[in-house]
């Protein structure tokens, strides 16, 4: 009854979730069942060394991938046997990624960038610019429209990618290590960003090596050879920022 | 929404080409020469057959041209080589034919010879047609001055004559010619008209080989000189001599030509065949040889569909190498920009998206290209035409058509390389460096 609560309530609800690898015969299983339910809000963290499965798992939670087996319901659609159509759409939709290397396309300038996944969901013109420039303001980058991402500072570019990441008000904001290639100044304003999305009510998933972003997170979930080994509780640092 | 993604797309494309300029520039060469090639080659080839066409046209499609041939040379066992060659068209022959077939409407006789003609000091070599008064309702000569022969010249062997434009130009510079008596072999004859002529007895020469007569006389043409065929014959004869190697050789020729108009166009080839079965009953030696401007057109047409297949071929092979062109370079696109292609898909590009993407970049560096070709392609025939007297047309398909193919080359060969795109991987390609 609590589980099925808890599912009804989760934005994000993994039940059974396995990834294997094949290589020729070799299976190589990349995460083994793996429960995991992420309510509506949550700021999560997820760490583990290298070949834990965090990779993976940020791969099929962003439906860039689709699980070997088990369940994966984002927000009300189970999306783990959706096909490649349907899961660009689910991406652009209800998912903003932030990359380690933010990952902007050097032609566009910073309004352009922002303005990618609207133009997928088919936004007009008028309104993805609208958008874009809202929340170019938010990262404080409104008097940077006009740059290429050549032309700002890492931490700059990271802005630029996180106001990428809300264009269409997704569901999960999910972060690969998105301080991984800031000093400690950018990285510590990229925080503060993701901190601000949090109280704002975003549900956020982070996955960092960087204990500065563990730290703000409500959960850390650690993990090891494809499986969930611990999962920290962090209320305190919640109630210190509620 | 379709209409505003294609035009956000097309943005994107052009703004993505546009920061490879120079890259852009080259690959769409490939497509500019094709197409430059196509539309230039298209405009010899129409042009060089609407030429030939217009040129038979003006022989007239009705119109069935006997000529006298000399036959071949058959020397008699004495070796005597002294005597008369009496061969060629007779007036009997002009006689028979209006008189025997039916769907025959006109018959013009024709004598010609090449002669200097004289007026005051000044002199010209012209070639002296000796025909009838109803000459123009066959040939193409227009009537400009005057009038033309009339049956009571023919029948009073009347010493007048109608001379074309050429002739005018050389003989008489300023003065009227109309009545001036002008001279040819010793006789004068008083000009009565002047018509234009397009020549076709010219081009007749050219194409086939001409009477005897014509092709004796060498460069310098000036034009054509029109008399009554009675005065022909009683002023030039019908006999001529030639010395060849130091041999008196003398011919007798009656007529070199005989033009037969028929009913309609349908009549033409029957025709022929009833004018080669008679004329073969009263010719012991094959001495004529008939002409038949229709069925030169539909040669003409024959060889303007080779022609065009090979110019064709040589211009497709060209397109061709454009495309494979533009398939490498976008193939090396796509692979340089594997990361972008990454991103767009984890921001919620759908495959289709990716694919249009990548299509409409080559598709409208084709037709840039296609639209520059065109350009030179048209600028190319006209240089033909102003250095080499060549005449090129350029018609309104060969430019839509070679538009067309532009466009068609950017689908066909940008296909691949958009579906390479768009089966990428998102997770390899984002982790591409």
């Amino acid at each position: 009854m609590l589980a099925l609560l808890n599912f009804y309530m989760s934005i994000v609800a993994i039940e059974n979730l396995c990834k294997t690898y094949y290589l020729g015969t070799l299976e190589l299983p990349a995460l083994r069942d793996l429960n995991l339910h992420i309510k509506q809000g949550e700021y999560i963290a997820i760490m583990g060394p290298s070949g834990s499965g965090k990779s993976t798992l940020l791969n099929l939670l962003g439906c860039l991938d689709r699980p070997t087996s088990g369940r994966y319901m984002l927000g009300d659609r189970d999306v783990s046997r959706l096909d490649d159509n349907d899961l660009s759409a689910i991406r652009g939709s209800r998912i903003g990624f932030i990359f380690q290397s933010y990952n902007l396309i050097a032609q566009l300038n910073v309004i352009e960038n922002i303005e990618i996944p609207m133009f997928y969901r088919g936004l007009t013109e008028q309104d993805s610019f609208q958008r874009a420039r809202e929340l170019a303001d938010m990262v404080g980058l409104s008097d940077r429209l006009k740059h290429r991402p050549a032309e700002l500072s890492g931490g700059q570019q990271q802005r630029v990618a996180i106001a990428r990441a809300l264009a269409n008000d997704p569901l999960v904001i999910l972060g690969d290590e998105p301080t991984g290639n800031l000093d400690s100044k950018s990285g510590a304003e990229i925080l503060n960003i993701l901190n601000q999305l949090h109280k704002d009510g975003k549900t956020l998933i982070i996955v960092t090596h960087d204990e500065q972003v563990s730290k703000k997170a409500q959960r850390i979930i650690h993990l090891l050879d494809g499986r969930i080994e611990r999962i920290e509780h962090n209320d305190h640092q919640n109630k210190g920022n509620l | 929404m379709f209409l505003f993604r294609l035009k956000r797309t097309i943005k994107l494309g052009a703004k993505s080409l546009w920061m490879h300029r120079l890259r852009s520039t080259l690959t769409a060469l490939g497509v500019v020469f094709g197409v430059c090639s196509v539309i230039a080659m298209l405009a010899i080839g129409e042009g060089a057959s609407r030429e030939a066409q217009e040129q038979i046209a003006r022989l007239g499609s009705r119109n069935i041209i006997i000529k006298t041939v000399k036959p071949a040379e058959q020397r008699t066992a004495t070796g005597d080589t002294d005597t008369m060659n009496v061969y060629g068209l007779t007036y009997s022959d002009a006689e028979r034919i209006r008189k025997t077939i039916p769907q025959v409407k006109q018959v013009i006789p024709m004598r010609r010879l090449t002669q200097r003609v004289w007026y005051r000091n000044r002199q010209v070599s012209a070639e002296v047609i000796g025909t009838i008064p109803w000459y123009p309702e066959v040939h193409p000569v227009r009537l400009r001055l005057g009038r033309f022969l009339s049956s009571i010249d023919m029948d009073y062997q009347q010493k007048i004559c109608v001379v074309d434009e050429q002739v005018i130009e050389e003989l008489f510079v300023v003065d009227d010619p109309i009545g001036r008596d002008i001279k040819i072999k010793n006789v004068y004859y008083r000009v009565v008209g002047m018509v234009t002529s397009t020549g076709p007895m010219q081009i007749t020469g050219q194409a086939q080989n001409s009477a005897p007569t014509s092709a004796a006389a060498g460069g310098g043409i000036a034009g054509n000189i029109y008399i009554p065929l009675t005065a022909f014959k009683s002023s030039f004869g019908e006999m001529s001599v030639q010395y060849s190697g130091g041999v008196r050789q003398a011919e007798k020729v009656e007529l070199q030509e005989i033009t037969v108009m028929v009913d309609s166009t349908d009549s033409v080839l029957p025709v022929r065949d009833i004018l080669d079965s008679l004329l073969r009953r009263f010719h012991r030696k094959k001495d004529y040889q008939i002409v038949v401007p229709l069925e030169l057109l539909r040669q003409a047409a024959r060889t303007k569909r080779i022609f065009s297949i090979v110019l064709g071929s040589i211009a497709a092979i060209s397109l061709l190498v454009g495309g494979i062109g533009i398939m490498n370079i976008m193939l090396a696109s796509v692979s340089e920009r594997t990361r972008e292609i990454g991103i767009r898909r984890a921001l919620g590009a759908r495959r289709r998206d990716i694919i249009v993407q990548f299509l409409s970049e080559t598709v409208m560096l084709t037709l840039a290209g296609g639209a520059l070709g065109i350009g030179l392609g048209s600028l190319i025939p006209y240089l033909i035409t102003r250095f080499f007297y060549m005449p090129t047309v350029i018609t309104g398909t060969s430019l839509l058509l070679s538009f067309g193919i532009s466009g068609a080359i950017g689908i066909a060969f940008g296909l691949y390389p958009a579906y390479r795109a768009a089966w990428l991987d998102p997770i390899e390609s984002l982790r591409h460096e």
